[in-house]
């Protein structure tokens, strides 16, 4: 089924919110691997990606950034070739292989033309990369250097300074808590075989995710994921994640030489397929979602001039990611841009939303959806997701119901029952900052 | 307008390519759609061609201040509801302003494209800027240049080389304006730029996706056909000096890791059908950079390791003068000088011996597969259409740029290198890190305090 296919259907106030029906296969390989295919013949071209629960959570206590290392590793020399040979015979043909990697999840992904030279060439390349990476001594020295000075280079940056300031603060000892690039001291000391091992340990079948969206068959898809399968390890799944713990109230002023203030407010939230999930992403599209639409960037931003971008989100994890709130400010308004975000959460907790804040909510978030799965992109991104976190499969066919069914109550109770407008995590990155 | 229907395009390149509609109604307004019938959505874009560039000193950013100012209403659509109105639509929306233009999108289902065309055609000529509006988003838009110039060590070393780069041509200015003039702009000066610049007959609208051109067509007649065009301002030349010898700046901020930013003057498409150097220059761009089996990744990243970072980077595309950019971070212990050393001794490779036909038959599958793979995405679909617009090229030279680029051979590539990398036509600069806590900073331990 291509994603052409729409079905009109009416939905309370949105007569004319579409709804997709994007028909997921879903199987098993013989080795384990989870298998999330959609056929589409649109755009002679195919995307796969390949996860494993191989993100910075998977980091053991001493070691940060040893699973970030080992993903950036994956494709610096594999089955025999070099990294070179290898980035040669994939631009030969047009194909590119990437990675993602964060908290959770460590991936490759390959985008290659579907024709038929094209396609055997690239795949051959995604097989070795995941198969039989060689963690060569020299590269790993290399990688080592240029990991740590991107972490350096990043030290620079206010945000991504209150970034990890806000995880650590956060989330104390679990896991979720350093900086997914890892820690340069940490990384120096790493070895090959510290690579070797987790990556036998993370990268096997019956860890692995395979998602594969283009314009191939049934059969071929079977046959690709298979083939990808057959060739890794065979160790168990992972254990499950420790879990994660309310936050103690805490306040962090930390001094940077910059001309604005990066402030960070939050709370532990909510994790992959909580039953909150649709209440708190629904109600938080009116307190900081959903751009001009949300409190915080109307008292924030319009009707004060405090900053250009003031925002809240929860991030979804396996265990409970973060909520958080967000903006940037010249540093002598720091305080009164702090209080003003939270008194407008304080008040969004106490109240919840209203009745046509929340219609306005569901309304763009109905009669956006078809956005949200328009591209083979799009589309791979959900059945990645859909796979690791072991989301539903009928996840986007019951997306705009569920978004529908969520009424001010539900977003108030979800609200109360997660976040606490005086138990904060609060971190401020400013020149003025240490007081 | 002149005609109903307009010129079709049929430009197939194979069957998958769809054509194009280009219409320009009466008014002088241009009207593109690409039809995609992929999925029951579209994009549409108001396109004007008024950007940094044609903004005079003291007033640097004006442009991009009045983007901000075209979402605080109308007459008829009181501050706040077009975003309003879009969003409760299901769309999304925000605008850029570059160099070269101002741009306006909704992405929306197919069948809203009426909404978004009728709250355009109302900013286009009914825009109200108060002065009481203005005061508060003037600010948002200095913290719009705090958060991504002033605080960015590596986006002030580009402000200020491109600032000496060029001379006298108008791209010497940031898009988002030189914090002073931010700080002296007015309201007035927001409502002269508009009643310069806005109007129909300086506009062009893109639309994409799921729609039939000649409805989408009939529409625009509907609610642009009857604005009135007005007489635009003379665009002078400006015509940038050549530039006689190599030049060279430091650029101090707190920061990590030092950086070289690198930029010679390169001509852009003029002539798209004649001109062979801007596809030469495309591909040598492709060269020397992309991915990881491109030259500089290859030999100064991976080999030498001298850089952890470089990259090249040319776009052909743009009303003004071109160039033809490299930046690389050196690796630790290696120092700026020498990481510019090796990048010109790869230059000089190339400009001595050229490149490989491997070399250029990988840069040409690359450029054969990023073509498809363009077009996964509405809205690149249709920001290429209006790029080219405004630059003034026709939508047959998107159209035929694969095949441009295929006809470009590893001679045209040397001469290109020989000719245009220069170092008399070569502006340098280097970030030189300052501390990130100078001496005395009192201690920024994490502290817990009470919360209330």
């Amino acid at each position: 089924m291509s994603i052409k296919h729409f079905v009109s259907v009416l939905l309370l106030s949105l007569p004319l919110s579409a709804q997709a029906a994007l028909t997921i296969q879903n199987w098993q390989t013989p080795q384990g691997a989870r298998v999330y295919f959609v056929e589409s013949h649109e755009l002679p071209m195919l995307d796969i990606s390949v996860d494993f629960p191989g993100g910075s959570v998977r980091d053991p206590a001493r070691k940060p950034g040893l699973a970030r290392l080992t993903h950036g590793l994956l494709d610096q020399g594999a089955g025999g070739l070099s990294d070179s040979a290898i980035a040669h015979r994939l631009a030969d043909v047009g194909a590119e292989m990437g990675g993602t990697f964060d908290h959770d999840r460590a991936g490759v992904t390959l985008r290659t033309l579907s024709s038929s030279v094209e396609k055997t060439a690239a795949l051959d390349m995604l097989a070795r990369v995941l198969q039989q990476p060689e963690f060569p001594q020299a590269i790993i020295k290399r990688e080592k250097q240029r990991l740590i000075s991107g972490i350096r280079e990043a030290e620079a940056d206010p945000g991504t300074v209150a970034e990890k300031a806000f995880y650590r603060a956060l989330y104390g000892t679990h896991p979720y808590a350093h900086d997914p690039s890892g820690d340069p001291a940490a990384i120096e000391k790493l070895t090959r075989g510290d690579l070797q091992a987790f990556y036998r340990a993370h990268y096997s079948a019956p860890n692995a995710v395979i998602a594969l969206m283009g314009d191939i068959s049934r059969a071929e898809a079977e046959a690709i994921a298979a083939r990808l399968a057959a060739g890794l390890s065979k160790a168990a799944r992972v254990a499950e994640l420790p879990k994660t713990a309310p936050a103690p109230n805490s306040d962090a002023r930390i001094a940077h030489p910059s001309t604005q203030s990066h402030v960070l407010v939050g709370a532990v939230g909510m994790a992959r397929g909580d039953p909150d999930f649709f209440p708190l992403f629904v109600g938080n599209y009116v307190l900081g979602g959903g751009g001009f639409d949300s409190r915080l960037m109307k008292e924030v931003r319009d009707k004060r001039g405090y900053a250009y971008s003031a925002y809240s989100y929860f991030i979804p994890m396996q265990e409970a990611g973060p909520f958080q709130l967000g903006l940037q400010t010249k540093l002598e308004q720091t305080d009164a841009a702090l209080k003003v975000a939270r008194d407008t959460l304080r008040q969004f907790i106490a109240e919840g939303p209203n009745e046509a804040e929340l219609t306005q909510a569901k309304s763009n978030l109905t009669g956006g959806f078809p956005l949200r799965i328009d591209s083979n992109r799009k589309i791979l991104d959900y059945l990645s997701v859909i796979g690791f976190f072991n989301l539903p499969l009928d996840y986007l066919d019951t997306w705009v119901s569920k978004v529908n069914a969520v009424d001010v109550a539900a977003v108030k109770q979800a609200f109360s029952r997660r976040l606490d407008a005086d138990k904060l995590v609060v971190v401020v990155v400013g020149a003025e900052g240490a007081r | 307008m002149r005609s109903m229907w307009g010129i079709v395009l049929a430009l197939a390149v194979g069957s998958a390519q769809a054509a194009v509609t280009d219409v320009t109604l009466d008014n002088g307004m241009r009207v593109i759609v690409q039809e995609d019938h992929r999925a029951p959505v579209m994009v549409s874009q108001v396109w004007y061609r008024a950007g940094s560039m044609d903004e005079f000193n003291g007033t640097t950013g004006v442009a991009h201040v009045l983007e901000h100012m075209m979402f605080k209403g109308t007459q008829a659509v009181p501050p706040g509801e077009f975003s309003k109105k879009i969003a409760a639509a299901g769309g999304r929306e925000n605008a850029f302003t570059s160099r070269d233009h101002t741009a306006y999108f909704q992405q929306m289902q197919k069948d809203r494209l009426e909404l978004a065309m009728q709250l355009e055609a109302d900013r286009m000529t009914n825009l109200v800027i108060s002065d009481e509006l203005f005061a508060k988003e003037i600010r948002v838009v200095m913290e719009e240049r705090r958060l991504r110039t002033d605080d960015q060590p590596q986006s002030v070393v580009y402000e200020r080389l491109i600032a000496s780069a060029y001379q006298t041509h108008p791209y010497r200015r940031p898009i988002i304006g030189w914090m002073d003039d931010l700080q002296n702009m007015t309201g007035q000066d927001a409502r002269d730029w508009y009643a310069r610049w806005y109007a129909p007959n300086n506009a062009t609208l893109v639309v994409a996706g799921d729609v039939q051109a000649d409805a989408v067509v009939a529409l625009a007649q509907k609610y642009f056909g009857g604005l009135p065009a007005r007489a635009l301002p003379e665009r002078k030349p400006q015509l940038e000096p050549m530039q006689v010898g190599g030049k060279r700046i430091v650029v101090k901020a707190p920061a990590q890791t030092p950086y070289l930013l690198m930029a010679w003057h390169a001509p852009v498409l003029k002539d798209w059908q004649k001109d062979t150097t801007p596809y030469a220059l495309q591909i040598l761009a492709g060269v020397l950079s992309g991915n990881d089996s491109a030259r500089l990744q290859k030999t100064l990243v991976k080999t030498r390791q001298i850089a952890v970072n470089a990259s090249a980077g040319y776009d052909p595309v743009s009303r003004g003068p071109g160039m033809f950019m490299i930046d690389a971070t050196p690796a630790p212990g290696k120092s700026v000088a020498m990481l510019e050393q090796a990048i010109r001794s790869e230059l000089e490779r190339i400009q001595r011996e050229g490149i490989s036909a491997a070399e250029l038959a990988r840069v040409k599958a690359q450029v054969i597969a990023a073509d498809v793979y363009q077009r996964d995405s509405l809205f690149y679909r249709a920001m290429q259409l209006g790029e080219y617009a405004i630059a003034g090229l026709p939508p047959e030279a998107l159209a035929r740029r694969v095949d441009k680029l295929r006809a470009v051979t590893a001679q045209d590539v040397q001469a290109a290198a020989r000719q245009w990398l220069k170092d008399d036509q070569l502006s340098v600069a280097e970030l030189d890190p300052q501390p990130l806590k100078p001496q005395a900073r009192r201690t920024a331990v994490p502290g817990v305090r009470h919360v209330n």
